[in-house]
């Protein structure tokens, strides 16, 4: 029987084994809207922009390892859909979106909401497709999802034009796909493995740097193995946190430009630096003529160009970092050797010395709510055990820094790209894999506006999100560095004429919740955590001077970092604000 | 340094504005770039002309191989090997100067494919530094046109870039 190419590609991905698509109608996707409509093994999500559907794609794929796949119209539906996509890319997030596309016999006449929708999504996906006969269809949907989930993840966008949804043509789809141009590494050099063993066994003052790969390849119990095996420090990458447990005495803290002192000192005066499914990133390395300077750099990736790309390594090893932990794991079982205890007994009472700055501390008793006292909250009524999605700026980092991510998949946040609008969307994506589970959106009154709009998705879709508005009024990153690097001249960082945040997340239904009290910070969380069928957004009036340490300034090194004030004692300083 | 980069890819729409779109984005630059399909029609081969640090040519390479349509490919440079341009050069040839380039074309072992009154056009293949030095030896006010292909390379010897 020969079926149209519309009902092909939902057929498609019901073989595939997808259980949601998240997307927006409109004109050229109406066959295939037409298809889904007919069938209920794909549920599709409607969000009230594409965005907000390309994020929460983008947040089921993160939290639960699966491809998320969206589905958008042509023009307007896939120029909307470029941010999401851009924003999987950067962290390397396996997305397939499907783009509709005008008719084929228009494409390149300005045809009404026409977009050369493979030209705009080039330089930010892994790979795209223009479908160009019905017969290709069914073998492409294969390719994309092959390529998305497969080596280093990634988005993979698939133009359909309308008329290639309405002909038709015999279905098969295909059980794998092989693609001669397409072949990606997963094993590593087993001599330079070697290597890599005999260093970190020799080394006097070692580092682990871990990051995203580790929670792409599901890697974190051989990761965990290795670390408690050689008794080496640990620190993360923002995307990396959560592969290793933050609580555990190994783990040193995030490092990077908002990372803890300990970290970044431990960083600078290694001897031997293990980098593992991390990429060196400018926000990690700060300048990189000064970055680590006595250190033998290993650096297992599975992509061979984030290799040597910006920091030059001693020992490469091309390769998933499932396959070669489970390598370094088995060597050193094999070899029965244990790092020299003495050189790092003394390497960690080095550290522990870091440790005792204390470098989050801030002011627990201030009578204004502290941002960060926020996230130490939810981190002790939700357990510890939350997925907690994020929007970009101060709040972001407060989140990273004082939630402590315990296990891996519970930290959403776009890193790479940094897009506020982000985290709503993307918590919705993480209550469809995750129903049961507690969903947090740490967000700020800036970011959380740039995609308002899913407050709708949320309750058509009975999503009991906690939106934890972190409100200071302002912009507060910007707002951060027009202050230590632009003499206090606060341009447009300014939130002027913001909503009634209580009385809009009741106009869509929700429940809000204003708090303006350190007191009433742990009751309102605990009213919102508890109550498992409603979605509450909870707006925090918060220190509008607050701002984040222990911080690198841009251009300087890892050992240049500025703490808080608390920490240098310049506490009680006057700080005016506009 | 000067690299010359052989690619063999899939012969497909939008293959070449990957490998351009690359190079714009990252920064790199590229002096030519040739690319026709192979004797395998589902192949097309790329030459590239490029140049820079050790870092930066690895770091090409590699973004290249990345380029999901990018079957394979090799830095000529890195081992011996041929490259060849061709370059159709028009020049106004009137007194004098007529035989003189009738001459240098000898020289050059170029060949006159058209002829006019006042004109010839004439067709000068070889390696860049060849073309280059014609173009110098022939009185600058003469050309009235040139048209360069970009490096063409193989390897020396047996060895060939195949699947």
């Amino acid at each position: 029987m020969e079926l149209t190419g519309a009902d092909i590609l939902v057929r498609s991905l019901q073989d595939e084994g997808v259980e949601y698509v998240f997307g927006y109608p409109g004109g050229a996707a109406l066959h295939i809207y037409d298809a889904l409509y007919q069938q209920d093994k794909v549920k599709h999500i409607l969000a009230r922009h594409e965005q907000g559907a390309g994020h929460a794609a983008d947040g089921y794929a993160r939290s639960s390892g699966k491809p998320g796949v969206v589905l958008v119209t042509s023009g307007p539906g896939a120029t909307n859909v470029v941010t999401p996509v851009a924003t999987a890319y950067m962290d390397s997030i396996p997305l397939v979106v499907i783009t509709a596309q005008v008719p084929s016999h228009l494409i390149g006449d300005d045809a009404f909401q026409e977009v050369d929708a493979v030209g705009i999504t080039r330089p930010c996906v892994k790979h795209n497709f223009l479908v160009k006969d019905v017969r290709d269809l069914a073998t492409t949907i294969k390719k994309a999802f092959h390529l998305a989930t497969t080596g280093r993840p990634g988005p993979v966008v698939l133009d359909v034009p309308k008329d290639i949804t309405a002909f038709k043509t015999k279905y098969v789809y295909p059980k794998s796909v092989s693609m001669r141009s397409y072949q990606p590494v997963t094993e590593g050099h087993p001599g330079q493995i070697r290597k890599a063993v005999q260093l970190l066994l020799n080394a006097k003052r070692p580092i682990i740097y871990s990051g995203g790969g580790v929670i792409a390849s599901e890697s974190s119990d051989k990761l965990i193995e290795l670390v408690r095996t050689l008794g080496h420090p640990i620190t993360s990458t923002l995307m990396g946190l959560g592969a290793y447990p933050a609580e555990d005495p190994l783990f040193i803290g995030m490092l990077g430009m908002h990372g803890t002192y300990e970290a970044n000192l431990a960083m600078h005066e290694c001897d031997v630096m293990l980098c593992v499914g991390a990429r060196f990133d400018d926000r990690v390395t700060g300048d990189t003529k000064k970055f680590s300077p006595h250190a033998k750099i290993i650096h297992i990736d599975v992509d061979p160009s984030s290799i040597s790309k910006t920091i030059a390594c001693d020992v490469p090893i091309v390769g998933s970092a499932s396959t070669v932990l489970d390598i370094m794991n088995d060597q050193l079982k094999e070899s029965g050797k244990k790092p020299d205890a003495e050189s790092l007994g003394k390497w960690w009472s080095q550290i522990n010395g870091w440790r005792k700055v204390d470098c989050l501390n801030y002011d627990r008793d201030s009578e204004i709510i502290k941002p960060q006292f926020v996230v130490e909250k939810l981190y002790e009524v939700s357990g510890g055990d939350a997925f907690v999605t994020s929007d970009v700026g101060q709040h972001q980092m407060f989140a990273a820094q004082y939630y402590k991510f315990n296990k891996p998949r519970r930290w959403i946040n776009s890193g790479g790209l940094g897009t506020m609008g982000f985290g709503m969307p993307a918590a919705m994506g993480v209550q469809f894999a995750h129903p049961d589970e507690t969903v947090a959106c740490i967000t700020g009154e800036g970011s959380i506006q740039m995609c308002i709009q899913e407050l709708s998705t949320c309750k058509q879709y009975d999503l009991p999100l906690n939106i934890i508005n972190l409100n200071n009024r302002y912009l507060g990153m910007v707002r951060q560095w027009q202050e230590f690097f632009y003499d206090r001249r606060y341009s447009h960082s300014y939130m002027d004429a913001l909503p009634d945040f209580v009385g809009l997340a009741e106009s869509y239904g929700h429940i809000g919740i204003k708090i303006e009290k350190p007191a009433d910070v742990e009751g309102a969380l605990k009213e919102a955590l508890n109550d498992k069928s409603r979605l509450y957004f909870l707006d925090f009036i918060t220190d509008q001077k607050e701002n984040v340490f222990p911080m690198i300034p841009a251009g300087a090194g890892h050992h240049e970092m500025q703490l808080s004030p608390r920490n240098s004692g310049q506490d009680g300083e006057e700080r005016e604000l506009a | 340094m000067r690299h010359i980069i052989s690619i063999l890819m899939e012969n497909e729409a939008g293959a070449l504005s990957r490998v351009a779109g690359l190079f714009s984005a990252r920064g790199y630059n590229i002096e030519s770039l040739t690319v026709a399909p192979t004797e395998d029609p589902t192949l097309s081969r790329m030459t590239l002309v490029t140049r820079g640090t050790d870092d930066v040519i690895e770091q090409i390479k590699k973004q290249l191989n990345k380029l999901v349509d990018v079957v394979k490919l090799v830095d000529l440079v890195e081992s011996r090997h041929i490259e060849r341009e061709i370059s159709l050069i028009k020049v106004r040839a009137t007194g004098t100067v007529r035989d003189e380039i009738l001459r240098l074309t000898e020289i050059f072992r170029g060949r006159i494919i058209d002829v006019t009154d006042t004109s010839y056009t004439l067709e000068l293949t070889g390696n860049c530094g060849k073309i280059d030095a014609f173009l110098r030896a022939v009185p600058n006010d003469a050309i009235i046109e040139v048209v360069r292909s970009g490096v063409l390379g193989i390897a020396r010897g047996e060895r060939g870039l195949k699947l």
